[in-house]
């Protein structure tokens, strides 16, 4: 799938009553790569985030996801769909795991689909088939391999709502990955945690991009995390694209300096804090 | 609650006046609650107004002291508390004695009525067993230091014996019908609970585990009910083959609630639900050639025994019970059998639940309550997830609304009152959402207790309102509310 681009906006606008929040972005995120997506804040970025993972219906324009599983139009379906038929997962800026549930049942929740199959739609499950004791040995499994890559294994038993911060942060992303996608959407995931923390979300992200092969789109205020490992850099202002390339072109776009540090008469611009970050 | 403190200084001064504050607090809520009693005038026809000095200065002090003693207790000092305790309780059995003895002394019990007397002596015995206690433990250092880990002593507890508390209780509850003490009253009251225990599994599934908070789910009670009644009546279908029809009518009507509430969350939801059992409810009263209206549907059959039926003479082309297998017939023998019969449901709703809590339905449930935008972002449809949890919930309702229209062998609107909702809703909340045994000791706590004790009159629904006050205080998230993950990966090692 190389040949086309994964995931393709074109021309997308979001309109809350008179406010635009998004004003006529188009870019291309390619497979196995890392498509970062920034800007200060207030640009729209999560609002972008929200029109492909179905939580906002668009005012216009085309979302097409090519996958493995074919080829669909976002704009077009209800948001669970999004993530159970064109493979799209996401994460949150504010976490949002299953707090009451264990680490390892969070996990096993993000591979409803499959399971509810192999359950018969519960019936098969209920008297007890053969087959879904089978696909439940095979979910832990691949839970197991998630806890392994994100090191919670030994917390794996503990309620969700009881990990650290960062523990919870990589769990979000292990939970993502297990409903096997193949776009996986990241909102500012590197938000609270320490240098450290930082730079090992760094390796896991590579890793996914290289092992699963998956593509990657990443909304970040981290500077270090964006340049560090993105393939392609998106910047958005004020709900629209100022500039699209490498990182190297970002850091020497005199938009995206302008947009970042302000005009050199303005000295007071909230978003500068992000960038200096 | 450090114990080991028994060399904190007090400050008495400022001890003496929260004491003082404590009892005139009492004596000003008190003035009109217990200060005054309405009684009838001498000449009869019509009321009066009488002061209770007596029982609200009693109160009063008797607050003020206690007041003080456990503040005391708290900081560690158990001598007052001992003696204090053991003071009331023998000022009130000289009391009680000369009462007994026919004494001018024993009219000085502070209260009227005898079950207020020994309810309020429940005071000091607790203060003389906390103080025993402190004291006993105030000998051993070593257990002391685990005061400060807040460990769920009870649900641990109760964890380490889940399989055989379980066991234990449906055994009894087999064994109960043949008890040597067992009369009919007893039988019929097991027979109610476990009608409640149904209920509450039922709604367990809809409120502990889906988080929906559903006030009218009696409706699906009264729809069970009335299938049966107007089937078996209209159309001579036998209990056991209304049954499922009753379980899927009354899962459809769950899931003609749940399409409108879909997008509807806490008190809206609860608010909506509400609304629709008292339309249920009211479209019964009304519909009066359909439903018999507020007379309600008479001569219901009872339910069989594969045929067997529970009379003393046979109808025509059927056998009796007794006459099958050569024994007498007693009436007993119906009471008997329905208990068992409701004792089955129930224990199927709970095998039931206990299965699917493994299965991907019920952890979708889970994390629907906990996060809906998470498990949309997952691909779960909330849509069906929802709609299922109200459909088994509705059905397992309805099967009890037959069973108790089967067993009633009358039934009118009367019975689907908005109370019933929230009497099945407590024992769900009492219980501690989610847990299944929580529910059966919470339906025998508010159900089977006030019945058994209907003879203590309107005292039962004080200790009723009292029970629910003193769970609320020491067990908020109800009787047993411990969750443990339905699926383990390291099974067997430490947790946090």
């Amino acid at each position: 799938m190389s040949e086309g681009p994964l995931l393709s906006v074109e021309h997308l606008t979001m309109r809350f009553g008179g406010l635009v929040a998004v004003d006529d972005v188009s870019f291309s995120a390619r497979d196995r790569q890392i498509t970062g997506v920034i800007g200060p804040n207030g640009a729209g970025k999560t609002t972008v985030f929200n029109c492909l993972t179905g939580f906002y219906k668009p005012s216009v324009g085309r979302l097409t996801l090519t996958g493995r599983r074919g080829s669909f139009l976002l704009e077009q379906m209800d948001g669970y769909r999004i993530a159970q038929r064109a493979g799209v997962a996401r994460t949150f800026q504010n976490i949002r795991l299953f707090p009451g549930m264990s680490v390892l049942e969070n996990l096993i929740v993000a591979q409803h689909n499959k399971l509810m199959r192999a359950s018969g739609y519960t019936f098969g499950g209920l008297i007890g088939l053969a087959g879904y004791r089978r696909a439940e040995r095979a979910a832990v499994e691949k839970a197991r391999e998630w806890l392994e890559r994100v090191r919670l294994v030994p917390m794996a038993d503990w309620d969700a709502g009881n990990l650290p911060y960062g523990g919870q942060r990589r769990l979000e992303i292990a939970r993502a990955m297990c409903t096997d996608p193949d776009l996986l959407c990241l909102d500012e995931p590197a938000a609270g945690l320490n240098a450290r923390e930082s730079a090992e979300l760094n390796q896991l992200l590579l890793s996914i991009r290289d092992e699963q092969k998956i593509g990657i789109l990443l909304i970040e205020h981290d500077m270090s995390v964006v340049m560090g490992i993105s393939d392609h850099i998106v910047v958005l202002d004020y709900g629209r694209k100022i500039a699209d390339g490498t990182p190297t072109q970002i850091r020497n776009d005199p938009a995206v300096i302008r947009a970042y540090l302000g005009e050199a008469e303005e000295d007071e611009n909230p978003a500068a804090e992000g960038a200096k970050a | 609650m450090a114990v080991t403190a028994v060399d904190r200084p007090v400050d008495y001064t400022d001890l003496a006046k929260r004491s003082v504050a404590a009892g005139v607090i009492t004596l000003i809520l008190g003035s009109l609650l217990v200060g005054l009693e309405t009684v009838p005038t001498p000449n009869g026809g019509s009321m009066q107004l009488e002061p209770r000095y007596r029982a609200l200065i009693c109160a009063a002090v008797g607050i003020a002291v206690v007041y003080c003693l456990v503040e005391l207790l708290k900081v560690g000092r158990a001598m007052p508390a001992l003696i204090g305790g053991l003071a009331m309780l023998a000022a009130f059995a000289v009391l009680e004695w000369a009462k007994i003895q026919g004494l001018p002394l024993g009219d000085q019990l502070p209260f009227n009525s005898w079950v207020v007397n020994w309810g309020v002596m429940l005071v000091p015995i607790s203060l003389v067993l906390r103080a025993l206690l402190m004291m006993h433990r105030a000998g051993r250092p070593a257990a002391v230091q685990q005061a400060g880990h807040k460990e769920d002593g009870f649900a641990a507890f109760y964890l380490k014996y889940n399989k055989l508390f379980g066991t234990l209780l449906i055994a009894i509850a087999v064994a109960l019908p043949f008890a040597p003490f067992a009369d009919r009253r007893l039988v019929d009251i097991g027979t109610l609970v476990l009608t409640y225990v149904m209920l509450g599994w039922g709604l367990n599934i809809v409120v502990g585990l889906a988080g929906l908070l559903d006030l009218g789910y009696v409706a699906f009670y009264a729809i069970g009910a009335y299938t049966y009644a107007m089937t078996s009546i209209n159309f001579g279908l036998s209990f056991w083959l209304a049954l499922p029809v009753a379980g899927a009518l009354a899962a459809s009507f769950g899931i003609i609630l749940g399409f409108p509430v879909l997008r509807l969350r806490g008190d809206y939801l609860a608010i909506v639900t509400l609304g629709f059992g008292e339309m249920i409810r009211i479209i019964i009263t009304n519909w009066w050639w359909f439903t018999g209206g507020p007379n309600g549907i008479n001569d219901i059959p009872r339910p069989s025994l594969f045929g067997l039926v529970f009379e003393r003479n046979a109808p025509k082309g059927q056998e009796t019970f007794a006459h099958f297998f050569g024994i007498g017939y007693l009436p007993i023998q119906r009471v008997i059998f329905l208990y068992f019969v409701i004792l089955m449901f129930a224990l199927g709703t709970n095998l039931f639940t206990l299965r699917i809590r493994k299965l991907p339905i019920s952890r979708a449930w889970e994390a629907l309550r906990e996060d809906e935008t998470a498990c949309r972002a997952l691909g779960i449809n909330p849509r069906n997830t929802k709609l299922t949890a109200f459909a088994i919930g509705a059905m397992f309702a309805g099967m009890a609304g037959s069973f108790f229209a089967a067993r009633q062998g009358f039934i009118s609107p009367e019975s689907f009152v908005f109370l019933e909702s929230a009497v099945i809703l407590a024992i769900v909340v009492l219980g501690g959402l989610g847990t299944q045994i929580g529910v059966v000791l919470a339906a025998v706590l508010l159900i089977g207790m006030p019945e058994y004790f209907r003879s203590l009159q309107d005292y039962r629904m004080l200790a009723f309102g009292i029970g629910m006050v003193l769970i609320m205080i020491w067990r908020p998230g109800g009787i047993l509310s411990h969750r443990s993950p339905t699926i383990f990966l390291n099974r067997g090692k430490a947790k946090p």
